[in-house]
């Protein structure tokens, strides 16, 4: 893109000089700030006045009533006096370290054999992993919510079958079900962003690597793994960061063991309970999601890029 | 690539987890054709009673209006604002581009829950507004902004910018130039962005439910359905037609922006 611009600016400049402006009628200036004006406006408006109201929301002894104008820390005194609160973010943070691991460890493999082994057949391969990706996601952890539980498919189905003589429990409303499901669900969105970082490994870079004398695991320590690192944190904080504020999942498959953070927001804001307690677990979950970002993103300066980078 | 040859091991593995990702929605939908209220083992025998139940039940039909409608709208805004977006990034010496590009990827990295209680609050607390449709429009046009600036520039950095400029040279105003022929280069792309964004306002939940008033959209009431055990075969069959249409566009929109970018491994793609 860098390109592009240089190209359509010495064009300017040597062609028709001035003449760009008069040409289109509005200064160039005009014609950008229209172009970008309703993106802007957008981010603005539902963005970034909505966090900004979050954020004093946070500091308000109440929401509603005489109550509202008055300010008050007292939701993260609370935020910080309340095991159970800090119990549910640790809770909610380990298990999106544990989604991200195992989906990244399930995943990783999947974008290796496509982007080395697929061949002619790529294309199709990448179509049927985005497919789930992008279709229903209440009914993907439906599947599950049916199929876990105790009298779910997979227990009628091994009792049909014969393998066991009484249904399993335990498997249903537990973390190991969040876990299970957000896995699930998640594969398809780590398994790209890693297919693509192995996809632009210049072929010769392997080439070379075996023909100084390493051997084919050598060279994906050596080479192909370091290489892929930009997409593996990219697929990282494209899990990461969803199940960090995930509520749907655990109400629907979780169970009382199973409960994240995001549940107790969702109750404080539509049960129209404590909504200044309720914003102040919001931004919590805000700074969990920064802070591996930010990481990220350091990471990715480092190594010259994240996926977006030229 | 230096070793297109097959591995089994691999090829197993592609395989294993194609059926760990399908298998569970299948049986869903199998199952939404089985003649008994439990979705248990063994299949009790073919029924379309639950959809036909569907089609009786006027809420689900006023959600998928509403779905549409909103899919609709919300998508058409999203892909014409990130079209000009896209413009300006490519097409324009555009100061600070970096720094808008990060702050119009934001909603992507946003938990929905996060945009939802915000969003809930300015609407409610500070506008004073009632939930409605609109407001759920405006929230999906934000959260595809992102997805449609990227689809846009992909299509756009594939083409110099010669073909405006003969235009421009030949008397074509800047939004002359815009409209007949930026906008027929960048057409798969747009069509594309605009499935993604329908896709992804057809089955957004997290963050609809906060701000969602009386009128709800399908994903809503699908989940609204759950709570009733006896109604759980018709939500199942609904969820049904939801993954259906949804698999249509995705792979429809896949096709487009395959066209739409000639280089199919780009990183845009996500």
């Amino acid at each position: 893109m860098t390109t592009l611009n240089r190209k359509q600016d010495s064009a300017g400049k040597t062609n028709r000089p001035g003449t760009e402006t008069k040409l289109a009628g509005i200064p160039r200036t005009g014609q950008l700030v229209m172009l970008v004006a309703p993106a802007a406006l957008w981010l603005i408006f539902l963005l970034i006045l909505p966090l900004i109201t979050l954020v004093m929301l946070s500091f308000q002894k109440s929401a509603f009533g005489p109550d509202s104008t008055v300010f008050s820390l007292n939701s993260y005194i609370e935020f910080f006096r309340n095991s159970a609160y800090q119990r549910l973010m640790l809770r909610s943070l380990w298990i999106s370290l544990l989604v991200s691991f195992f989906t990244i460890l399930l995943s990783y493999p999947l974008a290796y054999y496509m982007a080395f082994h697929g061949g002619q057949k790529q294309s199709l391969m990448l179509n049927l992993l985005i497919i789930p990706a992008w279709t229903s996601f209440l009914l993907r952890v439906l599947a599950w919510r049916v199929i876990l539980g105790s009298s779910g498919l997979l227990n009628t189905f091994l009792l049909w079958i014969g393998l066991i003589n009484q249904p399993i429990t335990g498997l249903f409303y537990s973390q190991t079900a969040v876990v299970i499901t957000l896995i699930y669900i998640w594969i398809p969105f780590a398994a790209l962003p890693i297919y693509v970082a192995l996809q632009r490994i210049e072929p010769g870079l392997l080439e070379a690597a075996s023909d100084l004398g390493s051997r084919p695991w050598q060279a994906f320590l050596k080479v192909t793994f370091p290489l892929s690192i930009p997409g593996i944190l990219a697929g990282f904080l494209f899990v990461f960061i969803p199940t960090v504020g995930e509520y749907v999942t655990p109400a629907m498959v979780g169970g009382p063991n199973g409960l994240m953070i995001g549940n107790i927001i969702w109750d404080q804001f539509s049960r129209g309970l404590d909504w200044p307690m309720g914003a102040t677990l919001s931004l919590a979950i805000l700074v969990a999601v920064l802070i591996p970002l930010v990481l990220a993103a350091r990471v990715a300066q480092k190594s010259g890029a994240l996926g977006g980078g030229r | 690539m230096i070793e297109q040859k097959r591995s089994l091991p691999g090829t197993l593995y592609f395989i294993v987890m194609m059926v760990f990702l399908y298998l569970p929605v299948l049986v869903l939908i199998v199952f939404s054709f089985n003649n008994s209220v439990i979705l248990a083992f063994p299949f009790k025998g073919f029924t379309l009673e639950w959809y036909k139940q569907l089609l009786g039940a006027r809420e689900l039909l006023l959600a998928a209006r509403n779905s549409i409608i909103v899919g609709i709208s919300s998508s058409l805004v999203a892909t014409l604002i990130g079209a000009l977006a896209a413009v300006a990034v490519t097409r324009h010496h555009m100061p600070a581009r970096n720094f808008f590009l990060g702050a119009a990827s934001v909603p992507l990295v946003m938990p929905s829950i996060v945009l939802g209680v915000a969003m809930l609050v300015l609407f409610r607390r500070v506008f004073d507004l009632q939930l409605n449709l609109w407001l759920i429009t405006a929230a999906h046009v934000l959260i595809s902004i992102p997805s449609t600036i990227l689809i846009v520039m992909a299509r756009l950095a594939d083409f110099s910018h010669n073909l405006e400029e003969a235009a421009m040279d030949l008397g074509a105003n800047y939004w002359m130039t815009l409209l007949k022929v930026t906008l027929p280069i960048s057409l798969p792309a747009l069509i594309a962005a605009f499935l993604t964004a329908f896709t992804t306002s057809f089955d957004e939940y997290a963050m609809t439910t906060l701000i969602t008033g009386t009128d709800t959209t399908l994903p809503v009431y699908l989940y609204s359905l759950l709570r009733f055990p006896r109604r759980l075969p018709v939500a199942v069959a609904m969820g049904s037609i939801i993954m259906v249409i949804s698999a249509i566009l995705v792979i429809t929109a896949e096709k487009l922006r395959s066209i739409g970018t000639n280089r199919v491994q780009k990183e845009n793609k996500i």
